[in-house]
């Protein structure tokens, strides 16, 4: 996706045009610049352009000025400009991630976002860690869970894992309790393991195209060696990429959130929900579950069935949710978006859950628990705050008879 | 300024390391192998020389598994002109065999300049770079973090240990080990991989008859063996003090 080198377009020309291979990238040039986008942008106050003035600049053909600004890696891709666009311009998906693509491009992209790039290239995980390794969290889970092998490579539920729960011990817990409820709920399900590669969603939203159509060939090949009717997974960023991104690659399957398929099967679930949790819970929407997938009620139907639970809202919930910092290549950007802002969304967003008299902070996609949790060190009267993914808070209210 | 830059592939740690039947080698068959860091550096180093001072960059590695895709992506980030050594490298090359097949190729080459990681986590018998320098004839500075290039000549910055820097000059032709470029290696997108693997052109040439004199034989491979060495010293933090200080006068340290 490289500019075209059309001799009678300006760079700033070329790269508008470049917009229009997106769904409805064409509305760019109908802005009229009110300004909502970067109003509602989390870190558009330090950003030199945040969307509506980096438009402003394209027009004033100052692309090259664009190219060089290291504020565009403030993007945490959350989604919130392009929900408050009244024309609907795809500013997160096309403008920002294009913007970025010529950044990174051009060799103005933050050391340690391209270590984790590097990483996905040479292992298929931002971990950098051993892909023969992605099944290791569950090797000694008992009942086993099946890893689709050569042999038998069919299932009903694929379960598509993730870096972050393959990989790190925070979101393997979560992992382990998904498949405690999986098993109780006597479903036929399986992983890939070391076939499995990231979904590379948040790397393509950090201008890396060429790197999330690599990783996505590898996972297209990978499933299209196995039999299954659904794939679900606990990563709202995988969701997204399975549901919309991967389909115009020829990668086309249903899928679904971890919790969307759990909401539709809380008839069984709910006999089994027996240990009250006795705590006000605030759910945190996710941004690629709410505000983009517009997933919002399966989350807290599951929430409002643990016996015990009493569920609350904070201030920014739903589609305007405010976003834990990690998407759009956020996760991997952490020591220089704190240089930039000296701050965290992840911060305010504690803040809110504590204000709101919350003493746990349920949340549903694997970039939450720890970008929560270490935000809650530094947040005042945050001390007890727990982080819990909703299948932990139902994991524990199984009953724990398996240590989950 | 006709820069050439040896690169070789060494082990990833990211997988455990087995040794083989032999008891002498790695196990092969399940190795990943990755480009050898400070090589990398010796990469970008070549490269940002060119962007400033000009010239041309030959990127120089053995051929084995990998070396392929290290060699695009120094095309990606723009080198000129890739070349691998081709030869049987599977029953274990020395580095003083490798160093005296590469300084063959390097000849042909005419380089001004050459640059090799200052070391690599495989072998660790001796590196390539002073080796080199040896079977080329030319002059070899070591632990370079930075150089820049005036006609016949390179300042480079060497780093000595406790935070010493010293400037040296150095006549060229030479060989520059290098510990640390001006800039961290960049990252190179996937797209400019792709469109190099496309474009650029691999060259090949084969190494003549290995020649491993020099070389230290393996006598035996092993993983770090626990051993029972260590004492734990019970009780309160006044008898734990003391007996440690027992120790140390023993020891004849205090």
């Amino acid at each position: 996706m490289s500019i075209t080198t059309q001799p009678e377009l300006t760079a700033s020309a070329a790269f508008l045009d470049s917009l229009s291979s997106f769904a409805d990238g064409e509305r760019i040039r109908r802005c009229q610049q009110c300004g909502a986008c970067s109003g509602a942008c989390p870190y558009g106050y330090l950003m030199d352009f945040p969307p509506s003035r980096m438009i402003t600049m394209l027009r004033a053909d100052e692309f090259e000025t664009l190219r060089a600004c290291d504020t565009v890696w403030m993007c945490i891709a959350c989604y919130a400009c392009s929900r408050v666009c009244p024309i609907q311009i795809p500013l997160t998906s096309a403008l920002m991630a294009r913007a970025k693509e010529e950044a990174l491009l051009a060799g103005n992209v933050p050391t340690e976002l391209s270590q984790a790039l590097e990483n996905c290239q040479r292992y298929g995980n931002v971990l950098g860690q051993s892909p023969r390794k992605r099944a290791d969290w569950a090797k000694d889970l008992s009942p086993a869970v099946r890893v689709l092998g050569k042999e038998a490579p069919s299932t009903d539920i694929l379960w598509y894992v993730g870096d972050y729960g393959s990989y790190h011990p925070r979101l393997q817990a979560v992992s382990r309790a998904l498949a405690r409820i999986f098993q109780a709920l006597g479903l036929d399900f399986a992983i890939l393991g070391p076939d499995e590669v990231t979904d590379g969603d948040s790397q393509r939203l950090a201008g890396e195209r060429g790197l999330f159509e690599m990783l996505a060939a590898k996972n297209g090949q990978a499933l299209k060696r196995t039999k299954f009717n659904l794939i679900v997974t606990p990563d709202p960023h995988a969701y997204n990429a399975l549901k919309h991104e991967y389909p115009a690659l020829g990668i086309s399957y249903p899928v679904s959130h971890h919790t969307e398929f759990l909401a539709a099967r809380l008839d069984q679930l709910r006999p089994l929900l027996r240990e009250p949790v006795k705590a006000r819970v605030a759910y945190h929407d996710p941004c690629y579950l709410g505000r983009v997938n517009h997933v919002y009620d399966e989350p807290r139907a599951l929430l409002s069935a643990i016996p015990g639970v009493e569920l609350i809202e904070m201030p920014h919930t739903r589609e305007t949710s405010l976003c834990c910092g990690g998407g759009g290549g956020g996760m991997w950007l952490d020591g220089f978006q704190w240089e930039k802002a000296h701050t965290r969304t992840s911060e305010w967003r504690v803040q809110e859950a504590v204000t709101a008299g919350a003493e746990v902070l349920a949340v549903a996609c694997p970039y939450e628990p720890i970008r929560f949790e270490d935000a809650a060190k530094v947040v005042d009267g945050a001390g007890s705050l727990a982080v819990k993914d909703i299948a932990e808070l139902l994991a524990e209210s199984m009953g724990n008879p398996g240590g989950a | 300024m006709n820069i050439v830059v040896v690169v070789k592939l060494v082990p990833d740690l990211v997988e455990e390391l087995t040794v083989d039947a032999s008891g002498t080698a790695l196990d092969t068959s399940w190795l990943r192998r990755i480009i050898n860091e400070f090589d990398d550096h010796a990469v970008e180093q070549g490269i940002l020389l060119k962007e400033r001072s000009g010239g041309q960059v030959t990127v120089l590695a053995p051929d084995v598994e990998g070396a392929d895709d290290i060699l695009f992506t120094a095309a990606a980030k723009g080198a000129d002109r890739l070349l691998k050594l081709s030869g049987d490298f599977g029953s274990g090359v020395n580095n003083h065999a490798l160093a005296r097949a590469l300084s063959t190729t390097i000849k042909d080459l005419k380089a001004d300049l050459v640059l090799t990681g200052v070391q690599a986590h495989d072998d660790s018998d001796g590196p390539i770079g002073p080796l080199l320098a040896e079977f080329l004839g030319m002059a070899y500075l070591g632990y370079v973090a930075g150089l820049s290039v005036q006609e016949a000549k390179v300042t480079a910055r060497k780093e000595y240990p406790g935070g010493l820097v010293a400037e040296m000059e150095v006549d060229l032709p030479a060989v520059l080990g290098i510990q640390a470029s001006e800039k961290p290696p960049r990252y190179v997108a996937v797209s400019k991989v792709r469109q190099a693997m496309q474009t650029a052109k691999l060259e090949s040439q084969a190494a003549p008859a290995w020649d491993m004199s020099g070389g230290l034989p393996v006598a035996r491979m092993f993983q770090p063996e626990a051993a029972s060495r260590a004492t734990l010293i019970e009780g309160d933090a006044e008898a734990v003090s003391s007996r440690l200080v027992e120790i140390l006068k023993e020891a004849g340290v205090l």
